[in-house]
């Protein structure tokens, strides 16, 4: 199982801060589990196909959407930071 | 060496930590982020007054990114001792929010690598702030100038 974070802005948006999730088939990228999830739930998740507005974490390092998934990582969505 | 926090930071007692980790340090440099008692309102172009801020991180990864982000400055600079320290959770104005001090033999050494762990921290550390003016409370938007700060980096030696 995955374990999904949403965070700040994304996460009030969402209206959920995580999840643990199932990836439909064995081998995705991010962009793949992105496309899943945009062309499955409500119109506010359409947002994650924004690669600006939304940035990815895969166990805590940032990844490109080409990144390959296993299916047993901490993944989380975001906005760009704005921390200091 | 890294805190991420919600209690205030003391700067005399991370500068005398500093000291006393680099003995040999013939420079210290330091730098203190205030939270700011304006932001401008990202439509009318009025500035309202914020009266506080909270700050979301997400925990582990926020660690681990500013350990990343030291681990390059000493790898680019003669770094004798680091400190940096951020706060989380609800701030006020004027509060002190972020920490950075270097301790190096030379100065130049001193200021660049906090520079670059500032730029670094402010587009490539997971915190999030979020504003409130009165009633309202609204999430603040990242600004291409700190990306465009962090990014000069990436060119120059």
């Amino acid at each position: 199982m995955l374990k999904v974070h949403y965070f700040a802005a994304l996460r009030e948006t969402l209206g959920t801060q995580g999840e643990e999730l199932a990836m439909p088939s064995t081998e995705m990228t991010v962009a793949q589990l992105i496309a899943h999830l945009v062309e499955n739930r409500d119109e506010a998740w359409s947002i994650l196909s924004n690669s600006t507005q939304v940035l990815v974490a895969v166990d805590q390092t940032i990844v490109e959407r080409t990144h390959a998934l296993l299916g047993n990582e901490e993944i989380a969505f975001f906005p760009p930071m704005t921390g200091g | 060496m890294i805190s991420v926090q919600e209690a205030d930071f003391d700067i005399a007692a991370l500068y005398a930590s500093l000291r006393e980790e680099a003995d040999n340090a013939g420079a210290i440099a330091t730098f203190t982020g205030l939270v700011r008692e304006f932001y401008e309102a990202s439509d009318k172009g009025e500035k309202p007054s914020v009266q506080s801020l909270f700050l979301e991180h997400y925990p582990g990864m926020t660690e681990k990114a500013l350990a990343d982000i030291v681990t390059q400055a000493q790898q680019r600079w003669d770094v004798l001792a680091c400190r940096v320290v951020h706060r989380v959770g609800e701030l006020k104005a004027n509060e002190q929010i972020v920490y950075v001090g270097v301790a190096s033999t030379h100065r130049a050494d001193a200021f660049a690598a906090a520079e670059f762990i500032m730029d670094y921290l402010k587009t490539r550390a997971p915190f999030w702030k979020k504003q409130a003016t009165g009633e309202q409370s609204q999430w603040i938007e990242s600004r291409e100038a700190d990306e465009i700060a962090r990014q000069r980096w990436e060119t120059s030696s």
